[in-house]
Parts: C-alpha cells; sequence; structure tokens
C-alpha cells in the first residue's frame, strides 16, 4: 500500500528507525479510525512510536500519564475554582447571573483528554501506561475513545471538533480489560534485534561509529540473554553508548576494564551487578566480533 | 479493491466479493476457536481493509489483520501460525489451537480423582510450622465460617483422597466451589469495615461550596481506597497431586468466579496459566479446557523451574503489594532443590503472603522431609493442611486479614 511505504519514510525521516510492522499498524489507525494499544516490556521505546507518530503528522503531541488514583478532573476537565469564588465575590448580582458566568468557557481548566478533542487539528494523544490507572478510569476511557465527546453537567455536550491520534501504551502490570484491548489494534513492542538496535545507536548518539554501534547492539544483545533481573531497555543502550563515546572509547576490545566498568547504564539491580563479575563481561566481550 | 475496478462484469465482481466474504468469516470462525477476541466490528473493518488493497500481498494482509485482531501478546505470537495455516495451507502445530469445548479431550489425570492410595512417606515428628489460625480439631464457635460447607456436614472431615464415589466427589466439588464463595462474600465485609480515616478534600470542598459562596458549609471527605486482595493460586497438578487436583480445580474455579482478581496457574513440569480457561462459567467446560492445557499433567513435578518462569514471565503482571500466593502443592520436587529456594525468595520479595497448602499435612505422620518443602519453608508465611473441606474453610480467617 502506498500510503503505509509513505508513512514508513516519514518514520525514518523522523528519526524512528521502526520495526517493519510499526508502519502497518499506523496506516491502519487512519484507514480504520482505531487506538493503537502497544504493550512490551519497559524501556523498548513504546512512548516514543507517539513523539514519532506526531512528527509523521506534523502535529501535537497531548500526553496523558496514567497513575493510580488518576481521575476525571486530572484527565478532563476541571473548573478553576478560586477564580470562580474571586468571581462570586467581586460581582454579587443575582445568583442566575452569577452562576451563568462562573460555569463558562472561561473557568474551566482544560485538561489532557478534553484538550485532545478541542485542537483544530487532530494533534496525537498519548495515553502512557495506562495499566497503572484503575479500571474505573478505564471505563470512563473506553466511553470516551467510542464517542468523542464529553458532557460537561454545567455546560453541556462537547463533541469533538476533530478526532484524536490515539496511542495507549502498557507495561502489563495489570491485565486490561477484554473491551479495551477489543477496541484497540494491537502492535507488541519487542526488543530490537541487532540490526536495528545499531541503527537507533547510530541514528541517536553523535560521535559513535557503524562499527561502535553494531559492537555496542550485539554486547547488549548477549547481554539480555543472561539471566538478569531486569532486562536493559533501549534507553539503557542509548546511555551506555553516550557514556561509551564520552569516554572516547572507539573500539570495546580496546577497553575492557571501561566497558565493565561503564555496565552500570545497564544494570540496574545490586543482583545483577553482582553476577556480572570481570569475566564474564569478558567472556560476553569475547563472542562480540 | 481486490474485485472492483475490473471492468469485466459486475456480476463477476459480486461473485469474488461473495466468496471473499465467506473465506473471511471462516478465518474469523477459526481466529474465535483460538480464544481470539472478535466481535462483528471487527469483521466489518477486516472487509474495510481488502478493499482497501490490503489483500495484494498476504504479509501485508498478515500484518494488518495482525493488528486488527490480536488483542494480548499470546494472541500477537501465535497469528502468525494460523494466518499461513489457513491462508496459506501451511501447518500449524495443532497445540496451539484450542478449542471451546471436546469430548475429544482425553487428559485423564486431571479428571480422574479417585487416585489409587499411596503410602505416605516415613517420618515420625508431628506437622510443625506457622500454625494456622486454627487447626482441624477444635470447633471454634459458630462464626459462620462454614456457612458454604454445611451442606456437606458429613464430607467436611472427609480427606478427599478417600472419597472414591462419584457423587461424593462431585458433592466434595459443590462444596469446594461454595466454599470460595462464602470466602469471598466474608471478605468483602471486612474490606468495607476497613474504610475509614478520612481527611478532608479541600478541593472538592471549595467546589461544592461554590453556591454558599465559598463558605465552607459542606465538607467533603476523602477515604483511602483498598486495593482488593488479589489471590494467585499455582496448583501442582503432577502424579503424586492426583487425588487432589479435582477438588482444588473446582476449589479455584469458584475462587476465579468470585474474586474479582484471581489468577489461577497450573504446574508439572511446566508452568501454565490457566485463568481464561477457568473463567468458564459452566465447571464442566472449564475442565475440559484446562485438560487440554495442561498436557504432561501428572507426570514428575519441577516446582522450582515453575516459579522461576512464574517469576520471569507472569510475576510483574500478576503481583502487586496486596496478593497472596497460594500454593497448593506437597512439595515433591524432582528438580532442583535449591533452585526452588532461590525462587522462593524471589517470590516473597514481591508478594504480601505466601500460603502453601500441603494436602499430606493431615496424613498422619507427615513431616516435611522432602528436599523441596524444606528448602521452600523459610519464605513461606502459612503453612496449613489442605486435605478436607475443613481445613480449606479454616483459611478464610487468615485471608480476610490481609
Amino acid at each position: 500500500m502506498r500510503e503505509r511505504d509513505q508513512i514508513a519514510e516519514k518514520l525514518s525521516a523522523a528519526g524512528y528507525i521502526a520495526d517493519g510492522e510499526l508502519a502497518t499498524a499506523i496506516a491502519l489507525m487512519q484507514l480504520l479510525k482505531r487506538p493503537l494499544l502497544l504493550e512490551g516490556a519497559a524501556g523498548v521505546g513504546k512512548t516514543e512510536v507517539a513523539k514519532a507518530l506526531a512528527a509523521v503528522h506534523g502535529t501535537e503531541l497531548i500526553r496523558l500519564q496514567c497513575y493510580e488514583g488518576l481521575d476525571q478532573s486530572a484527565a478532563l476537565y476541571e473548573w478553576n475554582y478560586q477564580r470562580q469564588l474571586l468571581a462570586i465575590q467581586a460581582h454579587r448580582g443575582s445568583a442566575g447571573e452569577v452562576e451563568e458566568q462562573i460555569f463558562s468557557e472561561k473557568y474551566l481548566l482544560e485538561r489532557p483528554l478534553l484538550a485532545a478533542i478541542r485542537r483544530e487539528r487532530s494533534p496525537v494523544l498519548l495515553i502512557d501506561e495506562i495499566d497503572r490507572a484503575d479500571d474505573e478510569f478505564e471505563a470512563f476511557l473506553l466511553e470516551l475513545l467510542s464517542d468523542f465527546q464529553v458532557s460537561i453537567p454545567e455546560l453541556g455536550t462537547i463533541v469533538a471538533t476533530t478526532i484524536p491520534h490515539v496511542v495507549l501504551t502498557s507495561n502489563g502490570t495489570r491485565e486490561l480489560s477484554d473491551a479495551l484491548r477489543r477496541r484497540c489494534l494491537y502492535h507488541y513492542v519487542d526488543y530490537p534485534d541487532v540490526d536495528r538496535e545499531a541503527r537507533i545507536i547510530l541514528a541517536r548518539i553523535a560521535g559513535a561509529g557503524a562499527s561502535l554501534s553494531l559492537q555496542i547492539a550485539r554486547m547488549v544483545e548477549s547481554i539480555r540473554k543472561e539471566e538478569l533481573r531486569k532486562v536493559p531497555g533501549v534507553a539503557e543502550t542509548l546511555d551506555w553508548a553516550a557514556a561509551l563515546v564520552g569516554l572516547d572509547v572507539r573500539d570495546l576490545h580496546d577497553a575492557p576494564e571501561v566497558v565493565h566498568e561503564t555496565l552500570m547504564c545497564l544494570l540496574k539491580t545490586h543482583e545483577d551487578k553482582a553476577r556480572f563479575q570481570p569475566e564474564v563481561t569478558a567472556r560476553l566481550l569475547g563472542k562480540v566480533a | 479493491m481486490s474485485c472492483c475496478g475490473s471492468p469485466s462484469s459486475y456480476e463477476e465482481s459480486l461473485e469474488v466479493s461473495r466468496l471473499i466474504a465467506t473465506r473471511l468469516s471462516a478465518f474469523l470462525a477459526t481466529l474465535r476457536d483460538n480464544a481470539y477476541a472478535i466481535g462483528l466490528k471487527e469483521g466489518e473493518d477486516a472487509a474495510a481493509l481488502i478493499a482497501a488493497g490490503y489483500a495484494e500481498r498476504p504479509g501485508l494482509l498478515r500484518s494488518a489483520l495482525k493488528h486488527l485482531f490480536s488483542a494480548r501478546r499470546s494472541d500477537w505470537d501465535k497469528f502468525d501460525g494460523l494466518f499461513d495455516a489457513f491462508w496459506l495451507g501451511k501447518r500449524v502445530r495443532s497445540r496451539s489451537v484450542t478449542t471451546g469445548s471436546s469430548k475429544a479431550a482425553n487428559s485423564p489425570s486431571l479428571k480422574s480423582l479417585s487416585g489409587t492410595e499411596r503410602q505416605s512417606m516415613g517420618g515420625d515428628s508431628p506437622p510443625d510450622q506457622i500454625p494456622s489460625d486454627e487447626d482441624a480439631p477444635p470447633q471454634h464457635g459458630g462464626e459462620g465460617r462454614m456457612e458454604g460447607a454445611s451442606a456437606a456436614d458429613n464430607l467436611g472431615d472427609t480427606d478427599f483422597r478417600k472419597m472414591a464415589e462419584p457423587e461424593q466427589i462431585a458433592q466434595a466439588h459443590a462444596a469446594a466451589a461454595l466454599l470460595a464463595k462464602a470466602m469471598r462474600t466474608r471478605l468483602t465485609r471486612r474490606d468495607l469495615a476497613r474504610r475509614r480515616g478520612y481527611r478532608l478534600d479541600l478541593r472538592r470542598t471549595i467546589h461544592a461550596n461554590v453556591h454558599h459562596g465559598g463558605v465552607p458549609i459542606d465538607l467533603v471527605k476523602r477515604r483511602r481506597k483498598n486495593k482488593p486482595l488479589r489471590l494467585v493460586v499455582l496448583l501442582d497438578a503432577s502424579g503424586s497431586m492426583s487425588m487432589y487436583t479435582g477438588v482444588f480445580i473446582r476449589f479455584i474455579h469458584g475462587v476465579l468466579d468470585e474474586f474479582r482478581e484471581a489468577e489461577a496457574f497450573l504446574f508439572h513440569t511446566r508452568l501454565a496459566h490457566v485463568s481464561a480457561a477457568m473463567k468458564e462459567r459452566d465447571p464442566g467446560r472449564a475442565l475440559d479446557r484446562l485438560s487440554m492445557m495442561a498436557q504432561g499433567a501428572g507426570g514428575g513435578t519441577r516446582i522450582g523451574e515453575s516459579l522461576h518462569n512464574f517469576n520471569r514471565g507472569h510475576a510483574a503482571r500478576v503481583l502487586h503489594s496486596r496478593s497472596c500466593v497460594m500454593i497448593v502443592s506437597d512439595g515433591y520436587e524432582t528438580g532442583d532443590a535449591a533452585l526452588l529456594g532461590r525462587e522462593m525468595a524471589a517470590l516473597a520479595k514481591r508478594c504480601r503472603r505466601i500460603v502453601w497448602l500441603n494436602p499430606m499435612m493431615g496424613w498422619d505422620g507427615y513431616a516435611p522431609e522432602a528436599a523441596g518443602i524444606k528448602a521452600a519453608l523459610p519464605h513461606v508465611d502459612l503453612y496449613a493442611p489442605a486435605h478436607t473441606l475443613k481445613s480449606l474453610a479454616a483459611l478464610e480467617p487468615y485471608l480476610a486479614k490481609l
């Protein structure tokens, strides 16, 4: 499909090295007008997809970070109570007049979800880590995503001026409801393969040469295969690459001690760190051509 | 796109699109049989995709439909195989194809409950370790704890393995299901009673008092929200447990049905996540689906390895700070006992409590001598017998306190 290839091109122009199927997913989002649900381990670049998508469409990215206890007033809208109180004190008109005034647009605080449906141009709405929000919020979100309208009791129903491109991400700390899953397109983001990771390093870290990038990617891949408590993600790889470049390492084999010492960029628990004795690093380094 | 556009004849194109529609709906049926949740809307969208030209290349269509029809990782992983098998006629590993119910399910070990009697292994010291709140003998008052099980009063004290007649077994099953239900209602009541600890919610108070001109007359308070207890059951389905698995599966089925948050896993030489199969309303069908998933049940037990897989693959998703892990096993580890100890330690860090139910504990002269159970016990919060309905019922006050 032509659109799909165009999207793939635009993605790489935006600096996002996508795996082959992601372009299809984005093309489908447009065609079917469905949200995209991204799942995958922490640090594989789920949030980056939304940023890249915003770049592809050339629009704004509106982000809603979910957390436990997130409710409508933090996600959708809230009245500006302080201003309302001030207005009441200042006016002293009849009750009807005051009410008319203080429940108007001027006193309404837009939160991400409301903002996303009132833009001139469809923005990208990123609902990050939806699995951290409560079940009730998920149900509410489901309603919003199907109708794209919001009813505010004091003001009436607000219908979306544009339909945003919705991306949801989940780390899998909680099982999402089937209803939400069914409404969304699904894409599983896996750790990138060596080749793709090398290209990501090359694109992101200035000063990392092609051969060093490839070495780093290979090394990280073999580290991921070890029994680790916390498997390093792409963000960690980039940190590590930046550290190595900053310490002027051109070839991993030249500076095994530096490699071993900088592994703290990748290994984030005490146990993992303890397991990686210098011999282990040397063994893995030996496998990296 | 696949049909229209060619000027040949209208009828011909109509015929082609009809063919595609039939084929597509057959594919949808295949997917539904494989536990994909696909509604009417998805079917329409799939047709729209084909019309939009996605059917030009199989790879493209596969990728597009994969995004549309998958809802979780397991779907995502097995989609390619199913697609290739259906549209391209390639072989798919028959195991990944699981239909809802089937008479042909002949994995007998799960269903055959009345096994032959087994002799307990040697060992003289009485059951020890962390005592449950009340062990079997004393009748601790009419708290109504047995409200579920009272229907089968005479069965309360009978060891599950001594039940041989089908009627008795059926009765025990029903009682186990009822018990699970009773546990749930009681837990809920406690949950509500604990909801105190008010604080003033300033924002809502101001909002509620706008019509008093801002004078705070009606106060709005905030209460702490309680996370419901999550129960994660790991059931040993190995050969040495075969007399008990039936009853426990029924018990787990009841638990999953009633608890809003519960997950179930089955393990023997490997670990299987069975929550989805157990959510089937009809216990018979659930058992059918289960027996297909639990191939290899009735063999040896690799508890350590199964726990390792659980910790690695499921724990992050399934466990939170208010989770109770319930392991039902006799602790005969055929694998590495040291591994079991390590994995238990890791598990203990992630959850609130670990309850180990051991049916063998009710046997006369049983002592936790097996290497596996010895390695595991230091990390267990409650080690209790579970050979009778009564011993199961005794768990409830403990769970309610978590």
